[in-house]
């Protein structure tokens, strides 16, 4: 592989940039594998990386049916944070924190992780008790979190709109570590150590059946023929129930529409990622200028990765209300990508009761910040057939044993978490 | 997306709540496997990227609870009824069996 370094970029400066070289193979499916990961998102190129890197798998596919980073990992709004609540998702989101704040330290790669903080603003007092609760549950666990009164959040952003009449700004919660990444290149990143490893990405490659003998997976149907594989894992979040439907299972999961937004570029306004706690906005602003906001889902199934009006309505009303200065800045793009809504909005990652068939999915609209650690735990659960003991709890059968970890609180009704 | 509902006529989408998959049933609490009947009907769901029947309420309109036949992949809409009719095909339908 090609060392990326401030020297090979001036050795290329100065040979007019003949020498770069493609960044990972475009590999052609061979016949059989040990371990076949079927989607090329960030997921999936995660968990082929960690298979190869950590596990020491040598014959590692990953199946996808369009191109590398066409998904969801390049549709997301960039944000990593792990400012959660519960026992089982702290230390996970955690893990992948750390795993962000090194990741491009080991693969070589500049991902442009920005730890330039987040923080949620709260408007009433018990918003404010509720943050205070979720900051100590996370400095419990060794996160860091600061809960910040109205005069240090006006410290440091003082054109939000403190006095709005109806949700005027009493604090927030601040965790500094958290930020944003550059998406695309967590999914290229990823491809290339993955690839150096000796990993074939097969591309144009969609999975449209499994082979199943005797309860255990032999191997999968593609559009380029049969590949032969004792071990599959499925990480294909948005299709999640389509892709396992052809296994003939159905899961707790429903696919739904989330928008989001980016405006012209602009200069430097909002050096941090700021969210509305009265409504649900959330924003900042990309490296080359474009404020990348975003809100609720459209709350209905789907499948269409765009969304309605409503709520892009609901969204900007959001951000006018948070950030009134917003109402003249032009929206240059909007899209939709398909979230894989769990029941208890939180991830699976488990075992199937197919032997040799590993799920990875449910991620809701929370996926890329858990990247790193999804690939991790996933590569440690198929490559051990043991989950990762910071992934335990994210399991398949917790909706029948009555474990689930619903951290927003809204039972199970998928469009709500 | 506009839902054409049979009372009001056609009406923007923010009139109305979802309230999700319209198929499943509630299931027979004194059946003996009940507990896997009731986990799928809670939790599991069919979650097709084709034809998907699913409950609307019109809250700011006629109140009517709607079953809405929508193809999810591209949001057209085929199909609108009124709950009530479906539930009363379906009482009749049961009638007929039994």
């Amino acid at each position: 592989m090609q060392s990326y370094s401030l020297f090979s970029v001036l050795r290329e400066s100065l040979r007019g940039h003949t020498g770069w070289r493609p960044t990972w193979r475009d590999a052609a499916p061979k016949t059989a594998y040990d371990i076949v990961v079927i989607g090329g998102g960030g997921h999936g190129l995660a968990t082929a990386y960690y298979l190869a890197k950590k596990f020491g798998e040598a014959r590692v596919a990953v199946l996808e049916k369009g191109w590398i980073g066409g998904g969801n990992v390049g549709r997301n709004t960039t944000i990593v944070r792990s400012n959660y609540m519960l026992p089982g998702n702290i230390p996970f989101y955690e893990m992948s924190m750390k795993l962000w704040e090194n990741l491009e330290q080991d693969i070589n790669y500049n991902a442009m992780v920005s730890q330039r903080g987040v923080l949620n603003l709260c408007h009433s007092d018990a918003q404010r008790d509720a943050f205070a609760r979720r900051g100590n549950a996370m400095r419990i666990h060794g996160v860091d979190a600061e809960l910040l009164d109205r005069e240090a959040v006006r410290r440091m952003y003082p054109f939000l709109d403190f006095d709005n009449g109806r949700f005027p700004i009493h604090g927030g919660l601040l965790q500094r570590r958290g930020g944003t990444v550059r998406h695309d290149a967590v999914a290229w990143g990823y491809a290339r150590a993955a690839d150096s490893h000796g990993v074939d990405i097969i591309q144009n490659c969609e999975v449209t059946g499994f082979r199943i003998q005797n309860g255990a997976v032999t191997g999968v149907e593609t559009t380029r023929g049969f590949i032969a594989s004792r071990k599959v894992g499925v990480a294909v979040a948005g299709n999640s129930s389509r892709v396992m439907a052809l296994a003939g299972r159905h899961m707790p999961i429903e696919s739904h529409v989330l928008q989001a937004f980016v405006t012209e570029g602009l200069k430097p306004v909002i050096d941090g990622v700021v969210t509305f706690g009265a409504g649900h906005f959330y924003i900042s602003q990309s490296d080359k200028g474009g404020l990348v906001f975003g809100g609720d889902l459209d709350g209905y199934n789907s499948y269409a990765q765009r969304g309605n009006l409503p709520v892009i309505e609901d969204v900007c009303e959001g951000g006018m209300a948070l950030m009134p200065r917003l109402g003249r800045v032009r929206i240059l793009r909007s899209w939709g990508g398909i979230m894989d809504m769990s029941m208890d909005g939180s991830p699976i990652i488990d075992r199937t009761d197919i032997a040799g068939l590993y799920f990875n999915g449910g991620w809701c609209y929370g996926g890329f910040k858990a990247t790193p650690a999804s690939g991790l735990c996933f590569a440690h659960l198929i490559s051990r057939d043991e989950p990762h003991p910071l992934a335990r709890v994210y399991r398949l059968d917790r909706f029948t044993t009555g474990h689930a970890i619903d951290e927003k609180g809204m039972g199970p009704h998928p469009n709500l978490h | 997306m506009r839902i054409t509902c049979p009372c009001c006529g056609e009406r923007s989408l923010d009139e109305f709540v979802y309230h999700g998959d319209a198929t499943v049933r509630r299931p027979d609490a004194s059946a003996p496997d009940a507990m896997t009947q009731f986990t799928n009907y809670v939790f599991i769901r069919a979650n097709p990227a084709g034809a998907h029947r699913e409950l609307w309420y019109h809250s700011a309109g006629c109140h009517a609870w709607l079953v809405v036949t929508r193809v999810v992949a591209t949001h057209t809409i085929v199909g609108v009824e009124l709950a009530r009719d479906v539930a009363a095909r379906r009482v009749h339908e049961n009638r007929e069996v039994a």
